[in-house]
């Protein structure tokens, strides 16, 4: 094989490494605005600061992940850009989270459906990870995963709770998990960028992260006597998602409450 | 959730001391009380262990009783472990 054929399959890999990495980066921030969108206005005292530390374990994962990406970026472009260029001056279309994240707080219950749904993904996920060829990305996700722990357990608590607790707070739990159902597919949806990661030992595939996945989401369903919504996943145009950039109509409103300090006043620091 | 029980919130800083009291909080139960002592009260690196109690479970001195209960001891220095040296080395204490 030839020098030049070798370099092509490493920036290959490297596109697709640094492409990989944002998105997972692009997750753990929106995810984390979202909870903290809800700081001082939580249900209870004790929950609101159980929200904002879960949303803080996010944000750290959210920058680690994003500078690294930023990093593996400069290598392929020559042009680096900072955690806070990535996370502020990107546009809605350049954002390459599951639309999952993005989901409002229209109620507690769709707080805890889209954080009992996303969190269980991101432990089948960074428990994968923590075994990366990649050094960089094995390390945060072993970090990561025990974070995403407790995440997943305290979304599983109030499922469980909700779910099993009075009349009107199982129809709740029912109808925010119908809402965010929809948007699941899209979490084990592989394309080019998940397939190349997952060949070079990278990164994981998203369908193989499914099984798990659904095995401990059926078992918080079943203790909370709810039953797994039966309906199907959405599609933005031509079958593109969050990962191709087409986000829900909520997304742009999210993006321009966080971006807009920094925007407006470029370089703002404590 | 404002009709949920009080807990108290005990946490042990590390292997070898006790349990202290530092706080209190709202739980439906025992299982979400303790979740949420660890939100509290561990986010700091705090402690290795956690222990929650139904405050209505503890009894209390009452104040007024604070004389009766308290200052008979005041002028007792014979209680106190000074009358010997304590070796070196030993922590804690």
């Amino acid at each position: 094989m030839s020098g030049r054929e070798n370099g092509s399959v490493s920036a290959e890999r490297d596109t697709a490494l640094a492409a990989y990495t944002l998105r997972l980066g692009d997750d753990a921030l929106v995810a984390s605005h979202r909870l903290a969108e809800l700081a001082a206005r939580g249900p209870q005292l004790e929950e609101d600061v159980a929200l904002a530390n879960i949303s803080l374990d996010l944000l750290g994962q959210a920058r680690s992940l994003l500078t690294y990406a930023g990093s593996l970026e400069e290598r392929l472009t020559g042009v680096l850009r900072t955690e806070d260029d990535l996370a502020y001056l990107r546009d809605e279309d350049q954002f390459a989270n599951c639309r999952l994240v993005e989901l409002p707080n229209t109620d507690f219950a769709y707080t805890v459906a889209r954080q009992l749904l996303f969190s269980a993904y991101q432990f089948e996920l960074y428990t994968a990870l923590a075994g990366s060829a990649d050094e960089t990305l094995a390390g945060i996700a072993g970090k990561a995963v025990k974070e995403v722990a407790y995440h997943r357990d305290h979304a599983s608590g109030w499922t469980v709770r909700l779910g099993d607790g009075t009349e009107e707070s199982s129809e709740r739990m029912a109808a925010a998990l119908e809402a965010a159902w929809p948007y699941t597919a899209e979490l084990f949806t592989s394309d080019a960028v998940f397939r190349s990661v997952a060949a070079s030992g990278l990164g994981a595939d998203p369908p193989d992260l499914r099984p798990a996945w659904d095995v401990f989401v059926d078992g918080v369903l079943a203790e909370a006597g709810l039953a797994r919504p039966e309906v199907p996943p959405i599609t933005g145009p031509a079958g593109m998602g969050g990962r191709q950039g087409v986000h829900t109509e909520a997304f742009g409103y999210l993006l321009a409450e966080m971006q807009h300090l920094h925007r407006s006043h470029p370089g703002a620091a404590w | 959730m404002a009709d949920q029980p009080l807990w108290e919130v005990f946490v042990r800083a590390r292997r070898g001391l006790s349990h202290v009291h530092v706080g209190s909080l709202h739980a439906a139960d025992a299982e979400h009380a303790l979740r949420n002592a660890r939100d509290l009260y561990t986010r700091r690196q705090e402690g290795v262990s956690v222990w929650v109690v139904p405050a209505a479970s503890i009894s209390a001195s009452a104040p007024e009783d604070k004389d009766a209960f308290f200052d008979p001891a005041e002028d007792k220095v014979y209680r106190h472990p000074t009358f010997y040296p304590v070796p070196e080395g030993v922590e804690h204490l």
